[in-house]
C-alpha cells in the first residue's frame, strides 16, 4: 500500500465503503515499516499485536462515517507515555520504562479510533534537532540517509515522509514538530500554547513544550490537531478555548485573498541559506498572486530569542529531569554503595552528553547568585519577544518565513559543536517563546532536500495557518513530491 | 577563554545537579559551557528596564480542581516499577544523611 | 554582660483537606504503605499538578485567622533538591508571592500583652515518609503531597515563654477555623525553630543555630531555655558561636550538636510553569471572612462579659474549638453557664482525659448536656444523682428519658412526702423523744430513713422542711 497517493479523506472514504479494512490498512502499515525501517531508523518500539487486534475489533464493529479517524495507523514520538507500552524518551534511564497511564493525546486518538503501531525516535527527552542525542540510534532523513531527519521529532517525521504511517505527534519545545517536517518535505503544526494537553508528555521546557500532528498535507494535519486538541483536567495550562473542525474550513484555495502577510526581515538575514531565501520569497509571491499583501515587517529582538529560549528551556528542564533519580522508575546504577550513588550514578550513566549539558546550563542558570543575571533576564527579553509578535500581527493575519536556516545537513556534521546546533533553532525558538501557533510546510527544494515554510499566527488563530497552508499548498506541488528511499521507490 | 565559569563551579553545579564528570569530561565540558554561557550574555544589550517577567504563556488564570479525593488505584503498578520495593515500600539504600524533614 | 535572644519559628501546620494539594490522591492516615498514592505523589513522567481549590481557600483563611494580608496576585515556585521522599526532586512551594504576609497574633506572657509578628505564610506540599533499617531506608509517599501552611515569626520572639505563648496562640486561632487538627502530636503541627543572642546595643544578630526533635510545645520552651544559656555561655567565655544545628535532647533537656552548616541550600527557587498563576478576588475573600468562625479572643470577652465566666474558665472553654462549641451550643440551650463550664472543664475533661479521646469522638451532646443541667437546675434530680445521668450521657442516652426510666426523679411534692414522714415518725417514738431531749442527731436518722423508704429519691431540702415542721408540733 502506497500512503503517497491517499489524504485521511480518502483512506476514510475507502475504509467505510469497506474497499479496504482497519485491519489491512495496520498490517500494510507494518509491511512498509518493517520493508523500510532498516533504512530510516523512525521507529524505537512497534505495538503490533494490540495494534492488529484493535484493528480488528474496529472492522468487527465497522467504521463509523462520522469519526474521520477511525481505522487509522498512527505512529507516537516517544516522549508521550502509553500504558504498558513502553516509552523511553530515546534515554538510556528509561530503556525498560513501561508508563502506568495514558498521556491526553494517546486517548483522545485511541477515541478516535486511531490505530497506535509504536513509539517514533527522538533526541533525548527531545534535546537536540537531529535525533543523533538519541540514546538507541539515529534516524534518517527520508529524502537522504546521510542526512539528518532533523529533530527532535526526527523519528515522527521520517516515518510520515517516508509513507511508514499517514499521521504521527510530534512535541515541539524549540522547533522538534516544524524542523524535522521541514527537513522531510511534510507539514507540521506547533500548536498555540495550552492548545493541546500536555498530560503524558515528558516534560522538557514546561512553560514551552506543546504536542502536534505531523502529516503528509494541509488538510490531514487540521483534521488531527481537532481530534487532539481540547481543555483537559489534567492539564491546568491548556486552554478552555473552543476546538474549531479546523478541516471543515479548508475547501478554498484563495482564501488568502485581501490578508495582509507580515514577513520579518529578520527571518532572511545572514545566516539563512540562499535557497531557502529564495524558496520564501517566491513562496510570498504566490500568496501575492492569490491576492494577499506581503509586507516587510521587523521582529527586532529576534536573534536574542536563541540565549533567552536556552536559559529557560534548560532551566526548566534541569528541574523537570530531576525526578530520573534511580529512586522509583527507571534505570537505577547497580554498583551503589550508598544514597548518593544512586542519584549521581544512575543519572551519570542514565543521561546522554547533550542531557547533561542542558541540566548543567540550567541547574547553573537557576543557581544563587546568577538566577537574577540570567533566568530573570531571560523571562524578560521573552516579554520583550512576545511584544515584538503582538506588535507584528495586530495588523497582520500571519507572518511567513523560512523554518531553518538551511535543510537537512549531514549525519555526524554539526553534532559536536553545540553553540551551531543551538542557533539552528533562531527561527523556531521565538514563536515558543511567545506560545504562538506555527506550521511548518513544504514550499521547496534545494539540492533534492525539502525546504520548508513557516506560518505563524495569533494565539488560537490554527484556523488561518491552515487556510493559508492549504492555500499554498493547493496551488504548489511541493507536498506531491515523494522521496525515493535511496532509489527504492 | 574569558572564564565565566571555571573548573570548580562546573563541578559545584554538578553537585546540585546529581551527576558526576571525569576529568577528560570536565576538561571537555568546562569550555563549552563557558561559550554557552557567553551566548547567554549577549541578553545584557536588551534592555529590559521595567520589563515584567514572563514565565507562563497560557492563557489560564484561577484553574482550581475542587477537592474531592479520588484515589486511582494505580499503588501496584507503581511498586511494580519500582528498582527496589519490599513491603509495600520503596527501598533505598540507607540515608545517612539527617536533614529529614526538609518541608 | 546582658544579652537579648531572638527566636524565629516556622511552624508547618497540615490542612484537613479531602484530597492532596496537587493531586486528587486522598488525605488520609493509617494506611497501607504508598496506598493512597498515584502517578502525581509518585512525580511519573508526563504528570503535572493540578491546584486543590480547598488548599488555596484554607491559605487565605489562615491569613485572615492571623490578621495577615492575603496576597491577591500569587503563584507557586519550585524548591529544587533531592531527597527520597520528594519524589519530583522539586517541591511545591510559594517562595516570592506567599498568600499571605504581614500578620500577627497577641501573646499574654505573665501579664504583659504582646503582638509577635508574622513575617509571611505560603501553602506547600508535604514530603514522603523515610523509615530507616540498618542499611536500607524505605520510602512511603501516601504523606507526599499532603498540603502544608507554613508560617514564618518576625524577629519579634525574645523569650523561650514568648516562644511557647506565640505557639500556642497560633494552635487555638488555626484550631477555630477548623482548617487543622493542629497537633503536635500527631504530626499535623511540626516546629523548627531558630534561636540566637546579642549583647543588649548590638545591632546585628548574633549567630543562630537550628533546634530539631522538638516534639511538644513544652520541649521547644525547655530546647530553647537550655540553648539560650549555652549561647550566652560561649559569649561569655569570649567564644563564638557556630551556625550549626542542634537535637534535643528529651531526657537530659540538653541541646547535641547535629551538623554545622557549611553554607546556605541552594534551592533554586523559580515560577512553577505547570500552573496558572491566581488572582484572588475581594469577593472570594470576603466570603471565606464571612464564614470565619469567631476566634477565641473574641469568644473569652463575650464568655466573662456576657455570661459571666471567670477570666480563668473561659480561657480553659477556648482551648480548643470543640469545647467552645460546645459549651456555647450548651448555652444556646438555656443551661446555666456557670454549670455548663463547670461540667465541661470537670466531669468531662476528666471523661476525654480517662478514655484519650477528644469531644467528638464521644457520644456527649450539647441537647443531652444542656438537659440534664437543666434537670438539676429545676430540681428534677439532684447533683448527687446527676452522677450517674452524666455516666448514661457520655453513652449518648438522653437525660430525661434516662431519668424517668430509672426512677431517679426526685421526689419533692409535700402530698407525696408527708404520708411516708408520718409512718416513718410513728414508727420511731424513740427518736422524736430523743430530739425532745435536744438531741439533734436524731434528725439525721429519721431523714436516712425516709430516704430508705423512697430509694434516695426524696429532696433532701423538702424531707428536711417537713420533717421539721413535724417534729416542732
Amino acid at each position: 500500500m502506497n500512503y503517497f497517493d491517499k489524504d485521511l479523506a480518502s483512506l476514510h472514504a475507502d475504509l467505510v465503503a469497506k474497499k479496504l479494512s482497519a485491519k489491512e490498512l495496520t498490517q500494510a502499515t507494518f509491511d512498509n515499516i518493517k520493508a523500510t525501517d532498516p533504512k530510516i531508523d523512525a521507529f524505537l518500539n512497534l505495538n503490533e499485536d494490540a495494534a492488529l487486534d484493535q484493528a480488528a475489533k474496529i472492522d468487527a464493529e465497522g467504521i463509523n462515517a462520522d469519526q474521520p479517524l477511525a481505522g487509522i495507523p498512527m505512529g507516537l514520538k516517544d516522549n508521550i507515555v502509553t500504558k504498558g507500552l513502553t516509552t523511553t524518551a530515546a534515554s538510556k534511564i528509561l530503556a525498560n520504562f513501561k508508563p502506568v497511564y495514558d498521556a491526553t493525546v494517546a486517548e483522545k486518538l485511541a477515541d478516535a479510533q486511531m490505530i497506535n503501531v509504536g513509539k517514533t525516535n527522538l533526541d533525548e527527552f527531545a534535546m537536540g534537532g537531529s535525533t543523533e542525542n538519541s540514546a538507541f540510534k539515529t534516524t534518517k532523513n527520508a529524502w537522504d540517509q546521510t542526512k539528518v531527519p532533523g529533530g527532535s521529532s526526527g523519528g515522527s517525521a521520517a516515518a510520515v515522509a517516508s509513507g511508514q504511517v499517514p499521521v504521527t505527534l510530534g512535541s515541539d519545545t524549540g522547533g522538534s514538530i516544524r524542523q524535522p517536517a521541514a527537513f522531510n518535505g511534510i507539514v507540521g503544526m506547533k500548536p498555540t500554547y495550552g492548545r493541546v494537553s500536555r498530560w503524558g508528555l515528558i516534560a522538557f521546557g514546561s512553560s514551552l513544550d506543546q504536542i502536534g500532528p505531523m502529516t503528509r498535507g494541509v488538510k490531514d494535519n487540521a483534521t488531527v490537531l481537532s481530534a487532539i486538541a481540547g481543555h483537559d483536567d489534567h492539564d491546568l495550562t491548556s486552554s478552555t478555548q473552543a476546538v474549531p473542525n479546523f478541516a471543515a474550513d479548508l475547501n478554498d484555495a484563495t482564501s488568502v485573498k485581501g490578508m495582509r502577510i507580515g514577513l520579518p526581515k529578520e527571518f532572511l538575514a545572514e545566516g539563512v541559506n540562499e535557497d531557502v531565501k529564495a524558496a520564501i520569497l517566491a513562496a510570498a509571491d504566490t500568496y501575492r498572486k492569490l491576492g494577499a499583501t506581503v509586507d516587510e515587517v521587523s521582529l527586532p529582538h529576534n536573534k536574542y530569542g536563541v540565549a533567552a529560549y536556552y536559559i529557560i528551556a534548560s532551566s526548566e528542564a534541569s528541574s523537570n529531569l530531576q525526578r530520573f533519580d534511580g529512586i522509583r522508575y527507571g534505570y537505577r546504577a547497580d554498583d551503589v554503595k550508598n544514597l548518593e550513588d544512586v542519584y549521581v550514578k544512575s543519572r551519570s550513566e542514565g543521561f546522554g552528553e547533550e542531557v547533561k549539558r542542558r541540566i548543567m546550563l540550567g541547574t547553573f542558570s537557576l543557581s544563587a547568585g546568577f538566577y537574577d543575571a540570567y533566568f530573570i533576564k531571560a523571562a524578560k527579553v521573552r516579554t520583550v519577544i512576545i511584544n515584538d509578535f503582538k506588535a507584528v500581527l495586530k495588523d497582520h493575519d500571519f507572518i511567513m518565513g523560512p523554518v531553518a536556516p538551511t535543510t537537512a545537513f549531514g549525519i555526524g556534521d554539526e553534532i559536536k559543536d553545540p553553540i551551531t546546533m543551538y542557533m539552528n533553532d533562531v527561527l523556531t525558538i521565538p514563536v515558543n517563546l511567545a506560545g504562538l501557533p506555527g506550521l511548518s510546510l513544504p514550499a521547496g527544494f534545494s539540492n533534492n532536500l525539502p525546504v520548508g515554510m513557516q506560518l505563524i499566527g495569533r494565539p488560537f488563530d490554527e484556523s488561518t495557518l491552515y487556510k493559508a497552508g492549504y492555500a499554498f499548498e493547493q496551488n504548489t506541488d511541493f507536498h506531491l513530491q515523494v522521496p525515493t528511499l535511496g532509489g527504492q521507490n | 577563554m574569558a572564564n565565566r565559569i571555571n573548573r570548580e563551579q562546573v563541578q559545584h553545579v554538578a553537585g546540585l545537579a546529581k551527576l558526576e564528570f571525569t576529568d577528560a569530561e570536565l576538561d571537555a565540558f568546562t569550555p563549552q559551557l563557558d561559550d554557552i554561557i557567553g551566548m547567554f550574555e549577549t541578553l545584557s544589550e536588551v534592555d529590559t528596564d521595567g520589563v515584567d517577567v514572563t514565565s507562563n504563556v497560557s492563557d489560564q488564570i484561577n484553574v482550581m480542581r475542587e477537592d474531592v479525593a479520588d484515589n486511582w488505584g494505580q499503588s501496584e503498578d507503581l511498586l511494580h516499577n519500582a528498582p527496589d520495593a519490599a513491603r509495600g515500600f520503596i527501598k533505598v539504600p540507607a540515608i545517612i544523611d539527617e536533614s529529614e524533614d526538609n518541608a | 554582660m546582658n544579652f537579648e535572644t531572638t527566636i524565629g519559628l516556622e511552624v508547618h501546620i497540615e490542612l484537613k483537606t479531602h484530597s492532596k494539594i496537587f493531586s486528587p490522591s486522598p488525605v488520609a492516615y493509617g494506611a497501607d504503605p504508598n496506598a493512597n498514592t498515584n502517578v502525581i505523589d509518585w512525580g511519573y513522567p508526563g504528570v503535572l499538578p493540578t491546584t486543590n481549590k480547598g488548599v488555596v481557600a484554607d491559605g487565605i483563611i489562615a491569613a485572615l485567622a492571623l490578621h495577615a494580608t492575603v496576597e491577591q496576585h500569587t503563584h507557586f515556585d519550585r524548591k529544587n533538591y533531592f531527597y527520597p521522599d520528594n519524589p519530583k526532586a522539586y517541591q511545591i512551594t510559594q517562595s516570592d508571592k506567599p498568600i499571605g504576609h504581614d500578620g500577627w497574633v497577641e501573646v499574654d506572657v505573665d501579664g504583659v500583652k504582646k503582638k509577635i509578628g508574622i513575617s509571611e505564610m505560603h501553602i506547600e506540599e508535604d514530603a514522603g515518609k523515610n523509615t530507616h533499617e540498618r542499611d536500607h531506608s524505605y520510602v512511603d509517599l501516601n504523606r507526599q503531597g499532603t498540603p502544608l501552611i507554613e508560617i514564618v515569626s518576625k524577629p519579634d520572639i525574645a523569650s523561650p515563654a514568648e516562644a511557647y505563648a506565640y505557639l500556642e496562640a497560633l494552635r487555638q486561632r488555626i484550631q477555630f477555623t477548623g482548617i487543622s487538627d493542629v497537633k503536635m502530636e500527631e504530626g499535623s503541627m511540626r516546629v523548627d525553630v531558630n534561636i540566637s543572642v546579642r549583647p543588649v546595643g548590638q545591632e546585628k544578630f548574633g549567630t543562630k543555630t537550628e533546634l530539631k526533635n522538638l516534639n511538644s510545645f513544652n520541649y521547644v520552651q525547655r530546647g530553647l531555655e537550655y540553648e539560650e544559656k549555652r549561647q550566652q555561655q560561649v559569649l561569655m567565655s569570649g567564644g563564638a558561636v557556630q551556625q550549626e544545628t542542634r537535637r534535643f535532647d528529651e531526657k537530659t533537656g540538653e541541646t547535641i550538636l547535629m551538623r554545622v552548616k557549611a553554607g546556605s541550600d541552594d534551592y533554586r527557587y523559580f515560577p512553577e510553569p505547570d500552573l496558572p498563576a491566581l488572582n484572588i478576588s475581594d469577593d472570594w475573600i470576603k466570603e471565606l471572612d464571612a464564614a470565619m468562625p469567631e476566634m477565641p479572643t473574641k469568644r473569652r470577652e463575650r464568655y466573662v462579659n456576657e455570661l459571666g465566666l471567670t477570666d480563668y474558665d473561659a480561657m480553659v472553654i477556648t482551648q480548643t474549638k470543640e469545647m467552645s462549641d460546645f459549651f456555647d451550643a450548651t448555652v444556646a440551650l438555656k443551661a446555666d453557664p456557670k454549670m455548663a463550664a463547670n461540667y465541661l472543664q470537670g466531669d468531662v475533661n476528666a471523661y476525654l482525659n480517662e478514655k484519650q479521646v477528644d469531644l467528638q469522638a464521644t457520644k456527649l451532646t450539647p441537647a443531652n448536656l444542656a438537659g440534664m443541667i437543666n434537670l438539676i437546675s429545676d430540681g428534677t434530680i439532684s447533683s448527687k444523682m446527676a452522677k450517674k445521668v452524666f455516666k448514661a450521657i457520655t453513652d449518648g442516652e438522653e437525660p430525661k428519658a434516662y431519668v424517668e426510666a430509672h426512677g431517679l426523679v426526685q421526689l419533692s411534692d409535700p402530698a407525696k412526702l408527708q404520708p411516708i414522714i408520718d409512718d416513718v415518725l410513728s414508727a420511731n417514738p424513740q427518736s422524736i423523744e430523743d430530739f425532745n431531749n435536744g438531741k439533734k442527731r436524731a434528725v439525721g436518722f429519721l431523714v436516712g430513713q425516709i430516704m430508705k423508704q423512697t430509694h434516695g429519691q426524696a429532696n433532701p431540702q423538702v424531707v428536711n422542711k417537713l420533717l421539721m415542721t413535724a417534729l416542732q408540733q
